[in-house]
């Protein structure tokens, strides 16, 4: 084929003005368009087509990276193009236009960014190692944030996005390992258990003692950790070897000798700095200790020390009771108040190890719960030791039962201050026009339906009473049943007519079947069903009856089925606000509640899809199941209040569904809309979807969709 | 050499086994057995329980019937079946039955694995009762004044269809087991495989830090069984890191970021 010649300036041109709608915006670019023009035809669409993606994001974008990546296109490689793309759409995504068109224009500092990301290490990337690390070592379970600096509150490590000082990423993980255990052991080790906060106002020079006891302290962990994780303390040598660290001028070396010990605890290395405050110098800080940040440190461990000691006491109640309880008869000696739990150490040579007190109670020692143990350790481990009056049980003014109870926030209370992300899912949604993934775009939250207990349910009951009827006698008929298998080699009876026959062809001289027992072999109908229900707007008056009568009888059979199955209704208002609306989980029973859920349900906003089906698969991957399905009940195309509207919307939700495919769930899709033979192919795939002409023939259709499809 | 094979209810453990007593197990199971009480023995895997069990069986010199239950395992697996031969059918007696006639110890491990309607033929058994109904032979087996029946079971599952039930549980005496403490842990190591006291001490160091990760990420934490199995390693020659990652690590998880972690932790300890 002849070599298909390059677009002209002004083909370019045309193309531009559409990508970035300048009939509306104005922009320039017959400057552009001529510089492209010279290009070949291979490397102008490539353009084309990434000022297309970035441009759908936002106009302004899409022209400034045009005007920039002609600059640069001979001295960075496609991989890298695409990087800075993806890296400044994601930026306008999280943080706006201006830092994305910050990103746009330092395309250098991307680049050093890079290169720099190459060899370094990436906390993103690393995270989830870091995290599993620290949790492995002893003590309170630490959280890992990303900061500017790394340093640690005593309850989160913060830790730098990137560390790269080391030549590869090998290298700089393992720096990153070591800041994790510096600060793990700041924690473990008691750094705070002075109030340090206090001693630094104190002091004459408040700035040269912090830095004198950092330094300090860094040689007692040090110790501490080579006593503890050899292994990682030969990493942190050979760290230090690789970064020419100055070595310790005698003084300092007498004093590492000094807090070198079993028993050294910050109160030695309080002791030294003060007693050479103005002798000695800071040697210059090592590379993996970070901050010290005694105020900080100090409002959160006071906050944790009063809650926990709130918190023990009131366990230590729950625990009290139960076991009275257990004993019956009150003893007269069982008045409240009393001083009744004690702790036992029970292995005194290495209390700094782990904990190891015997929790006694009337002089009986008892297994306190995991949670408990955890808390005394925590508690050790910001005091020293366990103060006698954290072991009195609350008395009754102090009882307060809802510690017991998991602490979630109430959505509706999150959703009274403006845009809350807390505690909220985050999902991705499609962008089909960047072809990428907007990250974390979807703010999910679950909600239960408020139940209405009325006369609904026995209503649909007495209306189709006899389908229901019918219907139970079909899915009853479904039920896995044990079957007999005859002339089987081994088994737990012996088939007697096969046996009979056997003993008559030996008689008249043939060969003896060897299949002469009987199995018992059950089949297990091994399926779990989320339904995930439209709750839109548009669903208002009969099709939202229809829909619960449809679940009602899906009820119904389901539970001569036995299947287990979830019902979730979804709706939402912008990315923000999108709600999954329990209505039956997997473990609740078809109850009372239940029913007066499915009576409630009742339309709220608009259709957006892809989060409920992303939520939904998460639902059902935790699910054990060896067929799990996902069926969606809808009254039109997805569509929400900001851009989910026509192909984008569409492209999320097919996006949405491959990714369930993809984790093995099965989608289907129930509608009503007569017009989805056009986009629900697309979406669910040709033999995916029934579309039902008559509203009122859902509630019998659904039962039987079902029926079919599992059989 | 000639093998020689036994029937299971002679089999007898002629060594003593070694094992470890962390409370009074040993004491309790002793006293259970004199009263023909049955036995539940609860824990994580791999700390020990079927070792118990050996060790029982020796200290009480009575043959010991162990049944690994799976999820197929039926009730005529343990009490027995008609099989054809020749022109007859005969009865053979399962494993259960056997230990009832013969008077031995019979250890169902893992008990729930077993399919449901397995746990009601053990039920007369465990009341005072102490019979085995044999339905298929119209007969009542009474037991063997020697015969024990014991159990165990592992509450780590978070499975609700692998929970045993109430009318099960409330049969036995129950005897619960952890993993021991570090240093008796350690202890058990260096007498199983021979490596020294502090390599030992160290295994289990790094054993505690995979059980602080138990509902972090992790189903369970390394069970003795596994520290043994490394220390194994070691002791033909392994280096400690592979033999921690081969013997360990991989068998706790799949998940790669999971076992960069562990792995993590193990370059740390030793």
């Amino acid at each position: 084929m002849k070599n298909k010649r390059s677009l002209s300036a002004k083909e370019i041109q045309k193309r531009l003005d559409i990508y970035l709608d300048v009939e509306f915006t104005f922009y320039h670019n017959e400057k552009q368009a001529e510089i492209l023009a010279a290009l070949p035809l291979t490397q102008q669409q490539y353009i084309l087509a990434w000022v297309q993606r970035t441009a759908s994001t936002h106009h302004e974008l899409g022209y400034q990276f045009m005007a920039h990546i002609i600059d640069i296109l001979n001295d960075i490689d496609a991989q890298t193009i695409e990087a800075w793309a993806l890296h400044a759409m994601d930026t306008y995504d999280v943080k706006g236009l201006y830092p994305a068109l910050e990103v746009i224009r330092n395309v250098n500092n991307f680049l050093q960014l890079s290169h720099e990301k190459e060899a370094g290490a990436v906390l993103e990337d690393e995270a989830a190692i870091l995290l599993h690390f620290v949790h492995g070592l002893s003590g309170r379970k630490l959280k890992l944030e990303q900061a500017e600096q790394a340093y640690t509150d005593t309850e989160t490590i913060f830790l730098p996005a990137l560390v790269a000082p080391l030549e590869n990423k090998k290298q700089n993980f393992k720096l990153y390992k070591v800041m994790v255990a510096y600060l793990w052991a700041q924690a473990r080790f008691g750094t705070y258990q002075i109030d340090l906060q206090q001693q630094v106002e104190k002091s004459e020079n408040p700035e040269k003692f912090i830095r004198l006891f950092h330094a300090a302290e860094t040689l007692r962990l040090e110790h501490c950790l080579a006593r503890e994780l050899p292994g990682l303390y030969r990493q942190l040598e050979e760290i230090k070897s690789q970064l020419d660290v100055t070595l310790l001028d005698k003084q300092w070396q007498t004093i590492r000798q000094q807090l070198s010990n079993e028993t050294s605890t910050v109160k030695d290395t309080l002791d030294i700095v003060n007693k050479y405050l103005h002798q000695l110098e800071p040697f210059e800080p090592y590379c993996y200790q970070g901050l010290l940040q005694p105020e900080l440190t100090a409002r959160v461990m006071q906050a944790r020390i009063e809650d926990e000691k709130k918190q023990l006491k009131n366990i230590l109640r729950k625990l009290q009771d139960d076991f009275d309880e257990g004993k019956e008869l009150k003893s007269p000696q069982s008045l409240p108040g009393k001083e009744r739990f004690d702790l036992k150490d029970i292995n005194e040579q290495n209390s700094q190890q782990d904990f190891t007190m015997e929790l006694m109670l009337d002089d009986q020692p008892i297994t306190p719960p995991d949670n408990v143990k955890n808390l005394m350790s925590s508690i050790l481990q910001d005091l020293g030791e366990i103060p006698e009056e954290y072991l009195v049980a609350a008395g009754d003014g102090e009882y307060d039962p809802s510690f017991f109870e998991e602490k979630e926030d109430d959505p509706d209370e999150v959703w009274k201050g403006t845009y809350h992300e807390e505690g909220a899912f985050l999902y991705n949604e499609w962008d089909f026009k960047r072809q990428n993934y907007r990250k974390n775009w979807c703010a999910v939250r679950e909600k239960m339906v408020k139940p209405i207990y009325d006369d609904f349910v026995s209503k649909t009951m007495s209306k189709h009473g006899r389908l229901i009827r019918h219907l139970r006698k079909t899915f009853e008929a479904m039920r896995d049943e044990n079957k007999l298998l005859k002339r089987q080699t081994n088994g737990d009876e012996v088939d007697i007519d096969a046996y009979v026959e056997a003993l008559a062809d030996a008689q008249d001289g043939s060969e003896m079947s060897e299949r002469l027992y009987m199995q018992m072999q059950r089949h297990e109908r091994n399926i779990a069903v989320c339904f995930m229900v439209d709750m839109s707007g548009s669903t208002k008056g009969w099709i939202n009856d229809a829909e619960r009568e449809a679940l009602i009888l899906l009820c119904e059979s389901l539970e001569s089925l036995g299947d287990r199955y979830a019902i979730y209704g979804f709706s939402g208002m912008a990315r923000k606000r999108c709600e999954i609306y329990t209505i039956k989980e997997f473990n609740d029973n078809y109850d009372d509640e239940v029913k007066a859920r499915i009576s409630g349900i009742e339309p709220k906003d608009y259709t957006r899809m892809g989060f409920a089906i992303r939520h939904l698969n998460k639902k059902l991957l935790d699910v054990d199941a060896k067929t799990r399905i996902l069926i969606t009940i809808s009254d039109g195309k997805p569509d929400d209040y900001d851009s989910y509207r026509g192909e984008y919307g569409i492209e999320d939700t097919r996006r949405a569904l491959i990714e369930t495919r993809r984790e093995g769930i099965h989608p289907y899709c129930i509608t009503i809309d007569s017009e989805a033979k056009e986009y629900l192919p697309h979406m669910y795939g040709a033999a995916a979807y029934t579309v039902i002409d008559e509203v009122r023939e859902l509630p019998l259709k659904v039962s039987d969709i079902y029926r079919r499809l599992t059989t | 050499m000639q093998v020689q094979a036994k029937k299971t209810e002679e089999f007898y453990i002629k060594e003593e086994p070694f094992y470890q007593p962390v409370a009074d197990e040993i004491k309790i199971f002793e006293a259970a057995y004199q009263q023909n009480l049955p036995i539940l023995l609860k824990g994580p895997t791999g700390c020990g329980k079927t070792r118990f069990m050996e060790y029982m069986a020796w200290y009480l010199k009575k043959p010991l019937i162990t049944v690994s239950c799976h999820d197929d395992l039926t009730a005529s697996d343990l009490v027995g079946r008609y099989l054809i031969q020749g022109g007859n059918t005969i009865w053979v007696d399962g494993p259960l039955a056997r230990a009832v006639r013969a008077g031995a110890i019979c250890y169902l491990d893992e008990i729930v694995e077993a399919r449901k309607d397995t746990m009601v033929v053990i039920h007369p058994l465990a009341d005072d009762r102490r019979v085995l109904p044999m339905e298929k032979l119209g007969e009542i087996i009474e037991a063997n004044d020697d015969f024990c029946l014991s159990i165990s079971y592992n509450p780590g599952y978070q499975s609700v269809l692998k929970d045993l039930k109430q009318s099960t549980r409330q049969r036995f005496i129950a005897l619960q087991f952890d993993y021991p403490a570090a240093e008796i842990e350690a202890t058990i190591i260096a007498t199983e495989t021979g490596i020294d006291e502090a390599t030992a001490t160290n295994l289990v160091k790094f054993a505690n830090m995979t059980r602080n990760l138990k509902g972090s990420g992790l189903e369970e934490g390394a069970s003795t069984r596994l520290l043994v199995h490394a220390a194994k390693l070691m002791h033909s020659g392994i280096e400690s890191t592979m033999a921690v990652h081969s013997a360990i690590s991989q068998a706790l998880t799949d998940d790669s970021d999971m076992l960069a972690a562990v792995n993590e932790l193990c370059s740390s300890v030793f």
